[in-house]
């Protein structure tokens, strides 16, 4: 099995607002292999875009320990070494806000070689020019500003400049989820190419559970700041466990039979996903759950590995003695 | 078939910009049967909210021009009333729920003033306050919002997106109108919600016997909420089918490239996508619409527009391409 590039445990980041103190990552284990692609799906207020940017460095935990090739780096973006941010890279969901409006395609992709310091003035030059023929975009794009370019085209670049550096790990916040399905399947190829070509990791953080069959190694699915379940993803899409994940899959719409077979049986689902300032006490999904038992409103759920990788955490899976356990309390 | 309530023929509207005209509909031509769920599916930027803002005739214009064709409600050519006249229709007529329920509920009024006004405007007879209030929280009662009367007193910022949606569906159907125009109104919610508000959505207008338009562009949402199914591109219609028929046996080209560039339950990768970008509506192509980018493009693909042909009775299949027949225009 491959090594692990990323260990996020036991991860918790707290914001204190003057309406009470909001619970967006509570408590949060996973691990990230060389190579691999591990989709953390959930829905918006879940905490899943925290959870990157708590990795990225944008926001300091509140708790817990994030681990990049067994090095800690729990500790401020401040403190982290110009290696460590070299090797891990971020694609935000929105091209049009994260690309700078008032630099072109050049400047954009040659910030970050000037950063870590990489080749001279005249290397940098030719690295652009090469990352832009990588996302398939003409070479006289290097004059154009974000704006003269297409939702897809922009995207294209801030992958270009994602891959600029050489990283090891890529965070994708929803790279797809603002373009069209034809551009999207464009995209997705593309990053599944660069993935088998440089063996990059990739955190791929979505709203889309059929896209997540189709690109991740494992899928994990957050709610209300916890993950709740997590497997790979055959085994997740073959024998989904948690009330919630059965609500997700048979909330999607699909478009043939052979999906539809697909899908666990109509739950029509309830309920809204509660604030993060005020979660509810024990299992998190229990006001929306349509199994719920009197306990769910009181105790806490611990994950449980139900088959090999297969982790789920909700109390109608109680943890024998002798099966491993990790750490959520 | 019956007569149809709402009839668009050869459709053409163009915006006036600096650089010259964008001819964006050309030639749109759909209709909708009494109680019909029709679907409209497309890909951002091919004009079907252009189209659906032209029947209401709230196309902003300038820039906006229709510059040629018809839309008959009931036989009357909508394009030639009265002021009054389109007054009387909007409502209680043709009503319309938009994409975005922050920008479409006026933040500084209670969501009972405005659903009030709507029944107030909507409604041919003169309604007492105290009839006006309880319709208004009938309809509010109808979409299924807990405490209506909360609801009623509260703004539209103290409800979360979802709930917004349901009192737009509210407002949308209080005057009891014959057709409803649906503009991505789950766009904007998670997955769950989503289903939550389309399966509501469906029972209501099954109940009130209302002919939809439904707009998207996720495929697997026509289908599960319509019974026919028109796919536009670039300004056209190209297909539309009953729905089991388009789904299984999808004909046209720009079809079938959506259908395989979407992401699957069923797993098996993601397919290429469609090659190249939407057209440029100043200059676009003379022939078909979609042949820069069609596989299977011919000679005459490039000079002449596709005429609209039948390919199937039962179930009826209707398709604008030079694969199947037809002749140019």
């Amino acid at each position: 099995m491959k090594r692990e590039i990323l260990v996020v445990d036991g991860l918790q980041k707290f914001f204190v607002t003057s309406r009470g103190t909001v619970r967006a990552v509570d408590r949060v284990s996973f691990s990230v292999r060389e190579g691999e692609t591990l989709g953390l799906v959930g829905e918006s207020g879940s905490g899943k875009s925290t959870v990157a940017y708590t990795v990225i460095g944008l926001h300091a935990p509140t708790g817990g320990r994030i681990l990049f090739n067994s090095q800690d780096m729990s500790t401020s973006i401040w403190k982290r070494s110009r290696a460590l941010k070299r090797s891990i890279q971020i694609v935000f969901q929105d091209p049009g806000t994260s690309l700078n409006p008032r630099r072109t395609v050049q400047q954009i992709l040659e910030l970050p070689l000037k950063v870590h310091r990489v080749g001279t003035a005249r290397e940098r030059k030719a690295r652009t020019v090469e990352l832009l023929r990588k996302v398939e975009l003409p070479e006289d794009y290097l004059y154009k500003a974000p704006h003269m370019l297409g939702g897809g085209e922009r995207q294209m670049v801030a992958i270009a400049r994602a891959l600029a550096t050489d990283p090891r790990l890529i965070l994708l916040d929803e790279p797809t989820s603002a373009l069209d399905v034809s551009i999207q399947a464009k995209i997705i190829n593309m990053l599944l190419g660069f993935q088998n070509e440089m063996e990059l990791a990739y955190l791929f953080i979505t709203h889309d559970l059929s896209l997540m069959r189709n690109v991740a190694t494992r899928v994990a699915i957050m709610y209300l700041g916890k993950i709740c379940e997590t497997a790979p993803t055959e085994e997740f899409f073959r024998n989904p466990l948690h009330p919630y994940t059965q609500m997700l899959l048979s909330s999607i719409p699909v478009v043939s039979k052979e999906e539809e077979a697909m899908r666990p049986a109509r739950i029509i689902s309830k309920g809204e996903i509660p604030s993060p300032v005020n979660v509810p006490p024990g299992c998190g999904f229990h006001t929306r759950c349509v199994v719920c038992a009197t306990r769910c409103s009181t105790d806490q759920p611990v994950m449980v590995e139900v088959e090999d990788g297969h982790f789920v955490s909700c109390l109608s899976f109680p943890p024998p003695s002798d099966v491993q356990q990790l750490p959520v309390n | 078939m019956g007569d149809p309530i709402l009839q668009i023929d050869d459709l053409h509207v163009s915006y006036k910009v600096y650089e010259g005209r964008l001819r964006v509909l050309n030639g749109v031509a759909l209709h909708v049967e009494r109680g019909q769920r029709v679907g409209l599916v497309g890909e951002a930027g091919c004009g079907k909210t252009t189209t659906m803002r032209c029947v209401l005739r709230i196309l902003q214009s300038p820039p906006g021009r229709i510059t040629g064709g018809a839309i008959r409600y009931r036989g009357t050519n909508l394009l030639r009333v009265s002021q009054g006249e389109l007054q009387r229709i909007r409502g209680s007529g043709i009503s319309m729920i938009f994409q975005d329920p922050v920008a479409a509920l006026n933040p500084v009024f209670t969501i009972g003033d405005q659903v009030c006004a709507v029944i107030r405007h909507g409604t041919h007879k003169r309604l007492t306050r105290a009839e006006i209030r309880r319709r208004a929280l009938g309809a509010l009662r109808e979409v299924q919002l807990p405490d209506p009367d909360r609801m009623f007193a509260s703004y539209p910022v103290q409800l979360s997106g979802g709930m917004r949606q349901r009192v737009c569906i509210a407002m949308a159907l209080a005057t009891e109108p014959e057709v409803m125009i649906a503009d991505e109104p789950t766009t904007a919610l998670d997955v769950t919600i989503q289903a939550q508000v389309l399966w509501l959505l469906d029972r209501l207008v099954q109940d009130h016997e209302t002919a939809v338009v439904f707009i998207t562009h996720s495929l697997g949402v026509v289908r599960e909420m319509s019974d026919w199914v028109y796919v536009m591109y670039a300004g056209t219609i190209v297909e539309g089918a009953e729905t089991n028929e388009l789904f299984e046996r999808p004909l046209h080209p720009y079809t079938l490239g959506l259908l395989s560039a979407l992401p699957k339950l069923t797993g098996g990768g993601i397919a290429k996508g469609i090659p190249g970008r939407i057209p440029d509506y100043l200059n676009p192509p003379t022939g078909c619409r979609f042949s820069p980018r069609c596989p299977n493009a011919m000679r005459v693909c490039d000079q002449e527009r596709p005429i609209w042909t039948r390919v199937g009775d039962t179930p009826a299949h209707e398709v604008a391409c030079f694969l199947y027949g037809g002749e140019g225009v």
